[in-house]
């Protein structure tokens, strides 16, 4: 177990592309660490950086208190689940969780040992003797966590392991891993661009975009202050509805006629956007004390509505309990019911107060 | 445009459009099957005669072998031709021809697993890692091919003489390694592509190096395509006629095809025997495919379906 420290990487491939721009991370000893981010933002590439699949153009990566730079993958210690699994198709499921323990030369019967352990922990006692084409995707993908776990590594690295599994199996093994780490409490970096697996996984996420740390923090932290715009857009379905503001008579007035709850420090007449998340907004019928807004669409989820609202020319999500019955095209009345709201400033597109 | 194209056609009546594939599927296909049938039969007779009239005449006696008309059925079987190609007529020890075998199963055998040897590992760097000027240096493997053996088999007959590789099998193991090597690393390339890359990655994190990798996972999953790869550098190698009769003039070092060759000329023809050598110079290719069907079959279609 290592805590592993990532100090301004830079990777540009041979054909020019930067993956990685500039980026510094600090994850701690056995801490469940998230990289989050849409494709081509660098986070799959910082992985194998860390794995030593990739050599980096620059900066350093020290796993535990080893700079890692020069070493091969095999000398870092470190287990890494692959997104399609790279479970060896010639050997069978008892040689694939073996394979590691092999490369170190323990003694047979300490491998059968390791190798029963591991299928114990994660049920796969029955599979041993199967080959990866005979196994369902949510089995193949145990028996690369368990081949990643049979060598006790330093550290976990996970590349969106549960793209390729079906919804239900992937709820299933998105609380499986998390109890995995726990339970060793070995380091883990989690590679996904799934913000909801980002979320529910995390101790903390560290949100990637053009190569660029955008922020980093824990999944609450990263939910009700994105740093950035892009974290804005990025965390949250429905996304933060971004409103150009204003502050005036000690409130944050937009064009629709919505007033915000002003956080501190703001220069009066500033113009910012305020980030005000889908349930921060409430429908109610027309009435005096609601901005008046015109309901566009709605989408029954069962356990919520989003209803997308139109107020003074601009499009707004609300997130309803089931309950609520607000036909489209319908007049209603929006309402703020949240606190003050974080607002970020147009050019720089960074959190401001 | 295309729509209103399709639109049309899927307006049409069935039968109406299209009598013989929509109006009556069933008696249509049958009587295409008894066709397909019928033709692939015809076709299997014209293909197949010539080794079926070789073989007859490989079992005949001489002079049921001149007959006419000439006897399909019916002549006295006889394995003296057989015997011929192997033994010395009329004496014990070894025949030239059984010789000539010797040097065709060492020669083709050791070019193909040369040319095997260093071909797989030259496709794996190529399909692996990033190379300077990659297509140009696999163009230039390649343009080997372009020409005939004949077009350069002057200049290698200089510099074999200078070298002194002029009737030595090593000429010709080395000659056929470079003609099949431009091949193997072609066809391998393209099996090599078709193994991810992941599972180099991962081995090299489970503990080994990127050779090790190759040897403990890359290289069981070649093995198909290997034994399709080496079928066809063996089949070259083993037909290989023209290299073989300028570059060897001695029993010691020529092969079966030349050899076979020459035994029509002269004054009297030994067809007998020229076709038991035929036979037993078809054999070991037949054979080594038929092991290897299985791969064959999948190293050819590999990469024909998706995964």
């Amino acid at each position: 177990m290592a805590r592993i420290q990532i100090t301004d990487l830079h990777k540009r491939f041979p054909d020019g592309t930067v993956a990685v721009e500039q980026l510094d991370l600090a994850i701690a000893d056995g801490e469940l660490f998230v990289m989050l981010g849409p494709s081509g933002c660098g986070k799959t590439t910082t992985l194998r950086a860390i794995a030593g699949l990739e050599r980096q153009t620059g900066g350093h990566i020290d796993i535990g208190d080893v700079r890692v730079d020069d070493l091969a993958p095999a000398e870092r210690d470190i287990a890494m689940v692959f997104q399609f699994y790279a479970l060896y198709p010639h050997l069978r499921t008892r040689d694939n969780i073996a394979f590691p323990l092999r490369a170190e030369g323990l003694p047979a019967d300490e491998v059968d040992r390791r190798v029963a352990e591991a299928a114990r922990m994660l049920q796969l006692e029955p599979l041993l003797t199967r080959r990866p084409s005979r196994l369902s995707g949510g089995e193949q993908q145990r028996v690369a966590l368990a081949r990643a776990l049979v060598r006790q590594p330093e550290a976990f690295l996970m590349d969106e392991p549960l793209t390729n599994l079906d919804a239900e199996i992937r709820a299933d093994m998105r609380t499986e891993i998390k109890h995995l780490q726990a339970r060793l409490g070995t380091t883990m970096v989690y590679v996904t661009h799934d913000q909801l697996e980002a979320m529910s996984l995390g101790h903390r996420i560290a949100i990637l975009n053009k190569g660029r740390l955008e922020q980093v923090g824990t999944p609450m932290e990263v939910y009700d202050r994105p740093a950035t715009l892009f974290c804005a857009r990025f965390i949250g379905s429905p996304p933060m509805n971004l409103l150009p503001v204003e502050v005036a008579d000690g409130a944050l007035r937009g064009t629709g006629g919505l007033a915000l709850r002003p956080p501190d420090g703001l220069a009066r007449g500033r113009a910012v956007v305020a980030g005000v998340r889908p349930e921060a907004l409430e429908l109610v019928a027309p009435r005096e004390d609601a901005v008046p807004a015109r309901v566009v669409s709605e989408e029954a989820l069962g356990d919520e509505v989003i209803y997308v609202v139109e107020a003074g020319g601009q499009d707004l999500r609300v997130r309803m309990p089931p309950a609520s019955r607000f036909e489209a095209g319908s007049a209603v009345g929006l309402r703020h019911t949240g606190g003050p709201p974080p607002v970020y400033d147009p050019q720089t597109e960074l959190v401001v107060a | 445009m295309a729509l209103q194209v399709d639109d049309a056609v899927a307006g049409e009546t069935p039968g109406h459009a299209h009598p013989g594939r929509r109006g009556v599927p069933r008696r249509a296909g049958a009587v295409r099957r008894w066709f397909e049938i019928a033709l692939l039969a015809f076709l299997a007779v014209v293909m197949l005669f010539p080794v079926v009239w070789m073989l007859e005449t490989s079992l005949k006696e001489n002079r049921d072998v001149y007959a006419v008309p000439a006897k399909l059925l019916g002549f006295d079987v006889t394995f003296d031709h057989y015997k011929d190609v192997f033994i010395q007529r009329g004496g014990s020890g070894a025949s030239d021809l059984a010789t000539n075998f010797k040097n065709s199963v060492l020669v083709a055998g050791l070019s193909t697993a040369l040319a095997t040897l260093l071909g797989v590992p030259a496709a794996w760097a190529y399909s692996r890692f990033p190379i300077k000027m990659k297509k140009d240096q696999l163009f230039f493997i390649l343009s080997t091919r372009f020409m005939p053996p004949v077009v350069v088999v002057i200049p290698i007959f200089l510099m074999y003489r200078d070298l002194g590789l002029i009737d030595t099998k090593l000429g010709l193991i080395l000659i056929y390694t470079a003609f099949n090597l431009p091949f193997t690393i072609w066809m391998m390339k393209g099996f090599v592509d078709e193994v991810p890359g992941e599972y180099e990655d991962a081995a090299m994190l489970d503990g080994y190096s990127r050779l090790e990798a190759f040897f403990r996972v890359t290289l069981p999953l070649l093995v198909p395509g290997i034994a399709a790869t080496a079928v066809f550098a063996l089949i070259f190698s083993w037909n290989e006629f023209v290299l073989a009769i300028f570059l060897t003039s001695s029993e010691s070092a020529r092969t079966a095809p030349p050899a076979i060759a020459g035994l029509i000329g002269g004054t009297t023809i030994d067809w007998g025997l020229v076709a038991a050598s035929a036979m037993v110079f078809a054999a070991p290719v037949l054979l080594f495919a038929f092991l290897v069907r299985k791969h064959l079959v999948a190293g050819v279609t590999l990469g024909a379906v998706r995964r």
